[in-house]
C-alpha cells in the first residue's frame, strides 16, 4: 500500500438555504482512484474549479470524504482520533504566504508545528534550523515574515511544514501568487526536499513548467482524473491537453509545432536543452 | 512608507532591563503603580522619582522616548490640574475673580498630576524595553493560574500574537483598497465628518471581508499543522527565571517595604 491511496474518493459541495433544504450539490472530486508510492514527486494538474485543491484537502483530513475512503500511510482519514497522526504524516503548505505564516519571527513560525505536537524545547530548535536550512531560509530566521518577498514567505511555510517530519508534503498552488523568481526558487526548495530527504511531494499546480520534474502527472477535469503518465507521456498530447483547458510547456509547444510543420522531432521534448540539442543534430 | 509603522513602541537596544523576564517587568509595573497610590506626602514621591530615574537610566532608553507617552495624556492631565485647583475646599491662598485657589488644592493637583505623569512613563519603561511577543507570552504565564476557572488564557494570547502578525498585512491591505477605490473616483479627503465617514464604507467592507477570507485560511493552515490549542503543546522559547529576574524581584521586594515604612513612620 502507498503512501496515499484514495478509493472511488467522491466529495461533494452541498449548497443550503436558509431553512437548510438542499439548494445544489456540486460534485467537486468524483471517483478519484489514486495510489502514491512513498518517496514519489507527484504533479496534479487542472484548471480552475478541476476538483484538485478540493482532492489535496482530503490528503491532509482537512476535508472528509463524502463517499470512498482515503488512506494516509494506510489510516483512514474518517477516524477522528487519527486525525493529528495523519496531519503530521502529510504535511500541507497553501497557496497564499501571508496567510498561512502565524510566527511574528520567522524561525518562531518553523517552531509552531513543532510545539503542537509537543516536542521538546531543545529538539525543536534543531528541528527548525535543519528545516530552515533545507529550504535555504537559514539567514532569514531572526527577520519578520513581512518584510520578506513571496517565494521566501512560502519557502518558509514549507520550512514549517518539513520541522514537523512529514513523510509526505501536499503543495495546494503554492506559486500561484508569486513572481517567476518566487517560483523557481519554490521549486527548486521541493525539489531539493524530494531527491535529498526522499519525501513524498504531491505538487497541485496549473504551471506546466513546474511538472516536467514530476515521476507522475495526473491530470484533472470535472473532478475526475483524465489523465495520467510521466511528464513526457502527457505532454506528447498537446491537442487533449488542450480539450481540458491547459496549455503544455512553452519548449514543448514549440517542437510540436515544428514537428507539424515537418521537422523530425520526438514527442514530447520537455526542456530547452533537449530541443536544442535535437535541433542541432539535424542537418 | 505604512509598511515601516512600528508595532508597539519597543526600542532595541541591549540593557539590563531588557534582558529582564517580560514577568518581572509586569510585576515590577504594577508594584509601582500601587507605590504611587500609597505615597500621601512628598517624602514617598521622592521615592518614586529616585525609584523611575534609576529604571529609565539603567534602560539606555533616550529620555524624549518616554515622554511621548505624556503627550498623549496631556489633555487628562490639564483638566485634572484644574479641576483639583479650583474645586477644592479648604484655606484660601489667592482668590480672584471668582475663582480661589487654596492650599489643599494646589497639593493635590500637583500630586495627581505627577501621579498620572509617572504612571505613563513606569508603564512605557515596560513597553519600551519588551517585545510585544515577550509581554505576551510573559501575561500568558503570569495568567496560567486563571486556566482553573476556565478563563481561556492560551487561547488570548495567541489571538494577542495573531493580531500583532496581521497588523501590518492589514495595513498594507487598507492602503491597496483606498488607493483601488479612490481610482475609482472615490472621495475620503473633502466634505464634513458624516461625510467622511459615510466615505469609509467602501474602504471597510472590503477589508472586513478579506480579514474573514484571512482567518479562514489562517485557521485551515493552523489546524494543517496540528493546532489543537494549548494542551500538550510545548514552548520553542520557554520562560525561564534566571539570576537577574532574581535580583530584580529582590529588587522591587525592596523598594514595596520601604514604600511601606516611609508611608508607616514619616510624619506628614
Amino acid at each position: 500500500m502507498g503512501i496515499i491511496e484514495t478509493n472511488k474518493l467522491v466529495f461533494e459541495y452541498i449548497r443550503r438555504d436558509e431553512e437548510d433544504n438542499v439548494e445544489a450539490i456540486q460534485r467537486a472530486v468524483d471517483e478519484v482512484d489514486l495510489d502514491i508510492k512513498e518517496g514519489e514527486f507527484i504533479a496534479i494538474l487542472g484548471h480552475n474549479g478541476s476538483g484538485k485543491s478540493t482532492l489535496a484537502k482530503h490528503m491532509n483530513a482537512i476535508l472528509a470524504p463524502t463517499e470512498g475512503t482515503v488512506w494516509v500511510d494506510g489510516k483512514d482519514t474518517k477516524e477522528e482520533e487519527k486525525i493529528w497522526d495523519i496531519r503530521q504524516t502529510a504535511g500541507m503548505v497553501f497557496q497564499n504566504p501571508d496567510n498561512q505564516i502565524i510566527g511574528t519571527v520567522v524561525e518562531e513560525d518553523v517552531g509552531f508545528g513543532p510545539e503542537n505536537i509537543g516536542i521538546p524545547t531543545e529538539q525543536i530548535w534543531e528541528r527548525v534550523e535543519e528545516s530552515l536550512k533545507a529550504v535555504g531560509m537559514y539567514q532569514y530566521r531572526k527577520h519578520s515574515p513581512n518584510k520578506l518577498s513571496g517565494g521566501q514567505k512560502q519557502r518558509v511555510a514549507i520550512a514549517g511544514v518539513v520541522a514537523m517530519h512529514p513523510k509526505c508534503i501536499v503543495l495546494d498552488e503554492p506559486t500561484a501568487m508569486l513572481d517567476p523568481n518566487g517560483r523557481k526558487e519554490v521549486i527548486r526548495a521541493v525539489r531539493a526536499l524530494n531527491d535529498v530527504e526522499n519525501v513524498t511531494i504531491i505538487l497541485i499546480t496549473h504551471y506546466m513548467e513546474e511538472v516536467i520534474y514530476a515521476d507522475k502527472v495526473y491530470v484533472m477535469d470535472q473532478g475526475k482524473i483524465v489523465m495520467q503518465g510521466t511528464p513526457r507521456d502527457i505532454f506528447s498530447q498537446v491537442e487533449t491537453l488542450k480539450s481540458y483547458r491547459l496549455d503544455v510547456p512553452q519548449v514543448t509547444l514549440l517542437a510540436y509545432e515544428l514537428q507539424k510543420q515537418g521537422i523530425p522531432l520526438t514527442d514530447g521534448i520537455l526542456t530547452m536543452e533537449e530541443l536544442v540539442e535535437q535541433l542541432c543534430q539535424l542537418s | 512608507m505604512i509598511r515601516d509603522i512600528t508595532l508597539g513602541q519597543y526600542y532595541p537596544t541591549d540593557s539590563i532591563i531588557h534582558r529582564l523576564d517580560p514577568r518581572v517587568k509586569l510585576i515590577g509595573t504594577i508594584v509601582f503603580i500601587v507605590s504611587l497610590f500609597l505615597f500621601k506626602d512628598f517624602f514617598g514621591y521622592l521615592l518614586a522619582t529616585l525609584f523611575l530615574a534609576v529604571s529609565i537610566k539603567i534602560s539606555k532608553v533616550p529620555f524624549h522616548f518616554m515622554m511621548k507617552g505624556l503627550k498623549s495624556i496631556i489633555v487628562l492631565l490639564i483638566i485634572t490640574v484644574v479641576f483639583n485647583l479650583f474645586l477644592t475646599p479648604g484655606e484660601k491662598l489667592i482668590e480672584f475673580f471668582i475663582f480661589k485657589i487654596t492650599k489643599e488644592g494646589l497639593r493635590t493637583a500637583i500630586f495627581m498630576a505627577v501621579r498620572l505623569a509617572y504612571l505613563i512613563v513606569g508603564s512605557s519603561i515596560m513597553t519600551l524595553t519588551t517585545t510585544p511577543n515577550h509581554l505576551t507570552d510573559g501575561l500568558e504565564k503570569l495568567l496560567n493560574p486563571l486556566n482553573k476557572i476556565r478563563v481561556p488564557v492560551h487561547e488570548v494570547a495567541m489571538m494577542m500574537s495573531i493580531a500583532l502578525r496581521f497588523i501590518p498585512i492589514l495595513l498594507e491591505e487598507t492602503d491597496k483598497i483606498m488607493k483601488a477605490q479612490i481610482a475609482r473616483g472615490a472621495d475620503f479627503e473633502s466634505g464634513n465628518l458624516i461625510k467622511k465617514a459615510k466615505s469609509l464604507v467602501p474602504l471597510l467592507v472590503p477589508l472586513f471581508i478579506s480579514a474573514f477570507r484571512r482567518a479562514n485560511d489562517l485557521a485551515m493552515a493552523m489546524e494543517a499543522r496540528c493546532y489543537q490549542g494549548g494542551t500538550g503543546r510545548t514552548k520553542m522559547k520557554p520562560l525561564v527565571y534566571k539570576k537577574i529576574d532574581g535580583i530584580g524581584f529582590g529588587v522591587l521586594a525592596m523598594y514595596l517595604l520601604i514604600c511601606i515604612l516611609v508611608n508607616q513612620f514619616v510624619p506628614v
